[in-house]
C-alpha cells in the first residue's frame, strides 16, 4: 500500500504537477492564437514575440518595484507589475494592428498574405525585445519560492516520495482558471462577446446584423495581449525568462491550437494540456515508478524511458502530425468560438 | 534564350557595384565573403522561390533541407572511421533490417486484414514489440559506436570522397525527406501546411543533434576537406607567386631595397592567397547558381511551367482540365526541397564544418522567406536578386547602425548609459531592418523589386 502510494506521489511530483502548470502556459498561449485565427483569420506567428513582450515589460517594472522596495510579501513581486504589463502589450497589439493588420483586412488579403505580414512583425518585436533587455537568461521571481517543500512533505506524511509545490506553479494554474473562467463567460454572457462568436462564425452575416467589425477587432486585439502577457510572465516566471525562448514556444502553442481544433477556444485549452502532458509522459524515464509498483524479481533495469529528452520538442510536433492526418480539423471541430 | 528588361539590367548592375563598392571600402576579402554567403542565399532562394512563386506551395521546412544537405557533406568528405563500424556497424545494420521487415509486416496488415478494429489492434501490437526489440539493438550499437575516441571520432564518420560530390547527395537526401514530408502534409490548408513544415524541420534538426552516431550531434564535425587550394599550399607554390609578382609588378619595381621588396611580397602573397581561395569558391557557386538559374527559367516557360501556374492560379479549374494537383505538387515540392539541400553542402563546403546546433529558424527559414518575397515570388531574377539584397544588408547593417547611432548620439558623452547600451545592441538591430523591409514590400510593392513577368501567348 505504502509502494502503491509512494509510486503515486512520484506521478504527481514528476509528471502531473508540471504538466498542469506547462500545459495551462502553452493552453493560454493557444487561446490566443485561436482568437487571432477565429476573428482575424491568419496565422499569427508574433504571437510567441508578443508574449515575449509581454513578459519583458513586466520584468523591467518588477525591476522598478524591487528597487523602490515595494513588494507583496511571500508572493512574487512580479504580480504587481503584471497589470502594467498587459495594457502595454495591449498597446502594442493595437499599435499594430492600426499599422500593419489593418491595411491588409482591407484589402481581403489572403491568409498567406497576413501570415507573412504577421512574420515582419514578429522580427521587428524582436528586435524591439533585444536592443532594450538583451539576450540573457533572467530569474525574476522572487517572495517565497515553494510553497510545499518535499522534505516537509516527507516529513508530515513519512513517505519515501517527496513532493515539492512550487508557488510559480500554484500561481500559473490558479491564473489560468480565472482568466479562463473570464473569457469564456466573456464570450457567451456579455454582448461583445457574442457578437465576436458571431463574426467569426460568419463575417457578412454579422456585418448585416450591424455589428461593428473594427470594434470587434479591437476587442479581439485587447484578449489577446491580456492572455499573451499573462501566458509570457506566467511561463518566464516558472522557467527563467529568456528571449530567444519564446521563437521556440510558438511551436508547441501553434501544434496546441491545431490539435484542439483552431478556431475553438476549448479545443485550444485542452490541446494545451495534451501537448504538454505528451511532451512531458512520452520523454519521462519510468524506472522509479515501476520500482515502487512491481514485485523486485520484475523491476526493470533500465531507465523505461520512451524518448531521451532531447526530442521534448519533437514530441509535439508528432502529435500535430500524427492529429492531422486523423482528424485535419482537429480533436473539437473549430472554425467557430 | 530568355532576354533581360532594362530594369533587370538595372538590379544586375546594382547588385556587381555593390560588391565593389565594399571591395574599395572594407577590402576585397570582406566583399568576397559576403558574395559567397549571398550566392549560397541565392540558391536557396531560389529553390523556394520554385515551390512558391511557380505552384504557390509554401515551404517553411528550408531549415531542415539545409541541414539534410550539410549532412550530406559530412557523410560524403568525412573519412570512414573503421573502428565504429566495427564496434557498432553489425547492431546498426540489424536494426535497420529489422525495421525494414517492420514496414513490410504493417504494410502486408494493411493490404490483407480487412476488419478495421482488428487491423488497429494487430498493427499497434507488431510495432510495439518490433519497436522494443529494434531498440535494443539500435541503442547498444549506438552507445559502442559513441564510445569510440569521443573526443574526435564517436561517430560512423562518411565516404571519404571529395566533397563537390556531396552537393548532388545532399540534394537528394533533402529531396528524399521532402518527398516523405510530402506524403504526409501535402494536401493541407497553406498555413497549416507551413507550420507542418516548420515543425517537421525542426525534427529534422533535432535528429541530427543528438543522434551522435550519424552526424556527431552537438560536438560538431570540423576539419572537412575543402574543394579548393589551401592558403598555405598556395603560398608555398611558384607558379602562385610568379603569379603574385606579375600581377603587381609596377608596383614592386618600383620599390628599390631588396629586403623591402621581399617583405612587400611576402605580404602580397599571403593577402592574394586568401583572396584566391574566396574566389576560386566564388567561381564554383556562381557556376552551380547559373546552371540551377538556367533550368529554372527553362522549366518556368515550358508547358510543364505552364502548368504549374494553371495550378497555383486555380487549382479547381487545373484539376478539372485533368491536371493531377496532388502529384504535381509533391513533385514540384521535391525539386524546391532538392535545391536548398544544394545550398546546405554548398554552406557546410564553404565553412568546412558542420555545426547542427547553428541551425535555427529565424536564421534559416525567415530570412530565407523575406529573401524570396523582397526579391518577388515567380521571378528566378528577383528571387537572386533578393538572396544578394537581403544578405548584403544583413551583413552590412551593424556598420550601418554603429556609424547611425553615433550620428545620432554625437552630443553625448560618450560614457552616457543610452549611448553605450544602444552600441552594445548593434547586432540586434539587423532584426528590425529586415522586419522593415519586410512589411515595407509587403505594403508597397507586394509582388517584390523585380515581379514576376505575366505572359501572355
Amino acid at each position: 500500500m505504502i509502494d502503491f502510494l509512494n509510486s503515486i506521489i512520484v506521478l504527481l511530483n514528476f509528471i502531473i504537477i508540471p504538466g498542469i502548470s506547462y500545459g495551462s502556459q502553452l493552453a493560454l498561449g493557444a487561446l490566443g492564437v485561436t482568437f487571432v485565427y477565429a476573428i482575424l483569420r491568419f496565422a499569427n506567428f508574433a504571437h510567441g514575440e508578443i508574449m515575449s513582450f509581454g513578459a519583458m515589460i513586466t520584468i523591467l517594472f518588477t525591476w522598478f518595484f524591487q528597487s523602490q522596495n515595494i513588494g507583496l510579501g511571500i508572493l512574487p513581486t512580479a504580480l504587481l507589475a503584471l497589470p502594467i504589463g498587459i495594457i502595454a502589450t495591449i498597446i502594442l497589439c493595437i499599435i499594430f494592428d492600426k499599422f500593419v493588420f489593418q491595411y491588409y483586412r482591407y484589402q481581403k488579403s489572403v491568409p498567406v498574405v497576413l501570415a507573412m505580414v504577421s512574420i515582419g512583425v514578429m522580427f521587428v518585436i524582436n528586435a524591439i525585445i533585444r536592443i532594450i533587455i538583451g539576450t540573457e537568461t533572467i530569474k525574476f521571481s522572487d517572495g517565497q519560492k515553494f510553497i510545499m517543500k518535499a522534505k516537509q512533505f516527507k516529513v508530515m506524511t513519512g513517505l519515501n516520495e517527496g513532493l515539492a509545490l512550487k508557488s510559480s506553479q500554484v500561481i500559473t494554474i490558479l491564473i489560468t482558471i480565472l482568466l479562463l473562467a473570464f473569457t469564456f463567460w466573456f464570450l457567451q454572457k456579455t454582448k461583445t462577446g457574442k457578437s465576436m462568436r458571431a463574426f467569426s462564425d460568419n463575417e457578412d452575416l454579422a456585418l448585416l446584423s450591424g455589428i461593428n467589425p473594427d470594434r470587434v477587432v479591437f476587442t479581439t486585439w485587447i484578449i489577446v495581449g491580456v492572455l499573451a502577457c499573462v501566458a509570457g510572465t506566467l511561463y518566464g516566471l516558472d522557467k527563467s525568462y529568456k528571449p530567444i525562448i519564446y521563437l521556440n514556444l510558438v511551436l508547441p502553442i501553434f501544434a496546441s491550437a491545431i490539435v484542439g481544433g483552431i478556431g475553438s477556444p476549448f479545443g485550444a485549452v485542452v490541446g494545451g494540456y495534451v501537448i504538454a502532458f505528451s511532451e512531458i509522459m512520452v520523454t519521462y524515464a519510468y524506472k522509479k515508478f515501476f520500482v515502487y509498483l512491481l514485485p523486485s524479481s520484475i523491476e526493470p533495469t533500465g531507465l523505461v524511458q520512451l524518448l531521451s529528452t532531447d526530442y521534448k520538442f519533437a514530441v509535439s510536433f508528432s502529435i500535430l502530425v500524427i492529429v492531422l492526418l486523423i482528424r485535419p480539423s482537429g480533436i473539437f471541430k473549430g472554425r467557430v468560438l | 534564350m530568355m532576354k533581360f528588361e532594362r530594369y533587370e539590367w538595372v538590379a544586375i548592375t546594382i547588385m556587381i557595384s555593390l560588391f565593389i563598392f565594399v571591395g574599395f571600402i572594407q577590402g576585397w576579402s570582406v566583399s568576397l565573403v559576403i558574395l559567397n554567403m549571398c550566392i549560397i542565399s541565392a540558391i536557396m532562394t531560389m529553390g523556394v522561390n520554385i515551390s512558391w512563386g511557380y505552384a504557390g506551395v509554401i515551404n517553411f521546412g528550408v531549415m531542415g533541407f539545409l541541414a539534410m544537405g550539410g549532412l550530406a557533406a559530412v557523410l560524403v568528405s568525412y573519412p570512414p572511421i573503421a573502428e565504429s563500424w566495427q564496434a557498432g556497424g553489425r547492431g546498426l545494420g540489424i536494426s535497420f533490417a529489422l525495421l525494414f521487415v517492420l514496414v513490410i509486416a504493417v504494410m502486408y496488415i494493411n493490404k490483407t486484414v480487412i476488419q478495421k478494429r482488428n487491423r488497429y489492434i494487430l498493427n499497434s501490437l507488431i510495432i510495439f514489440f518490433g519497436i522494443l526489440i529494434i531498440r535494443h539493438f539500435y541503442l547498444n550499437a549506438t552507445h559502442n559506436i559513441e564510445d569510440v575516441n569521443p573526443a574526435i571520432a564517436g561517430f560512423l564518420g562518411g565516404l571519404g570522397l571529395p566533397i563537390i560530390f556531396s552537393w548532388i547527395v545532399g540534394g537528394l537526401f533533402a529531396a528524399g525527406v521532402a518527398f516523405v514530408i510530402g506524403k504526409v502534409a501535402l494536401g493541407l490548408r497553406s498555413d497549416y501546411l507551413a507550420i507542418v513544415t516548420l515543425g517537421i524541420s525542426e525534427i529534422v534538426v533535432s535528429v541530427l543533434k543528438h543522434e551522435e552516431w550519424l552526424s556527431r550531434g552537438v560536438k560538431n564535425v570540423i576539419g572537412l576537406k575543402r574543394p579548393v587550394p589551401y592558403e598555405i599550399d598556395l603560398q608555398n607554390a611558384d607558379w602562385f607567386i610568379n603569379l603574385v609578382t606579375y600581377l603587381n609588378s609596377s608596383k614592386l619595381n618600383n620599390i628599390i631595397d631588396v629586403s623591402d621588396r621581399q617583405q612587400v611580397l611576402n605580404n602580397l602573397i599571403i593577402d592574394s592567397s586568401g583572396i584566391f581561395v574566396k574566389l576560386s569558391y566564388a567561381i564554383l557557386f556562381l557556376i552551380v547558381m547559373l546552371i540551377i538559374f538556367y533550368f529554372a527559367n527553362k522549366a518556368q516557360l515550358s508547358p510543364w511551367g505552364r502548368m504549374m501556374r494553371a495550378i497555383r492560379d486555380n487549382e479547381t479549374a487545373a484539376n478539372a482540365m485533368g491536371k493531377d494537383v496532388v502529384k504535381q505538387h509533391l513533385i514540384i515540392f521535391v525539386i524546391g526541397a532538392a535545391i536548398v539541400g544544394v545550398a546546405g553542402a554548398m554552406l557546410v563546403t564553404l565553412d568546412g564544418l558542420f555545426t547542427p546546433s547553428g541551425y535555427r529558424p529565424l536564421r534559416f527559414t525567415f530570412i530565407i522567406w523575406i529573401m524570396v518575397i523582397v526579391g518577388g515570388s515567380g521571378n528566378n531574377l528577383g528571387a537572386i536578386f533578393g538572396g544578394f539584397v537581403i544578405w548584403f544588408s544583413w551583413i552590412e547593417a551593424a556598420p550601418l547602425t554603429t556609424f547611425i547611432i553615433n550620428q545620432l548620439t554625437i552630443g553625448l558623452e560618450p560614457t552616457n548609459a543610452l549611448k553605450l547600451h544602444l552600441l552594445d545592441s548593434v547586432p540586434y538591430f539587423r532584426y528590425l531592418f529586415m522586419g522593415l523591409i519586410l512589411l515595407l514590400i509587403l505594403r508597397y510593392r507586394p509582388k517584390g523589386i523585380i515581379p514576376e513577368k505575366v505572359r501572355h501567348s
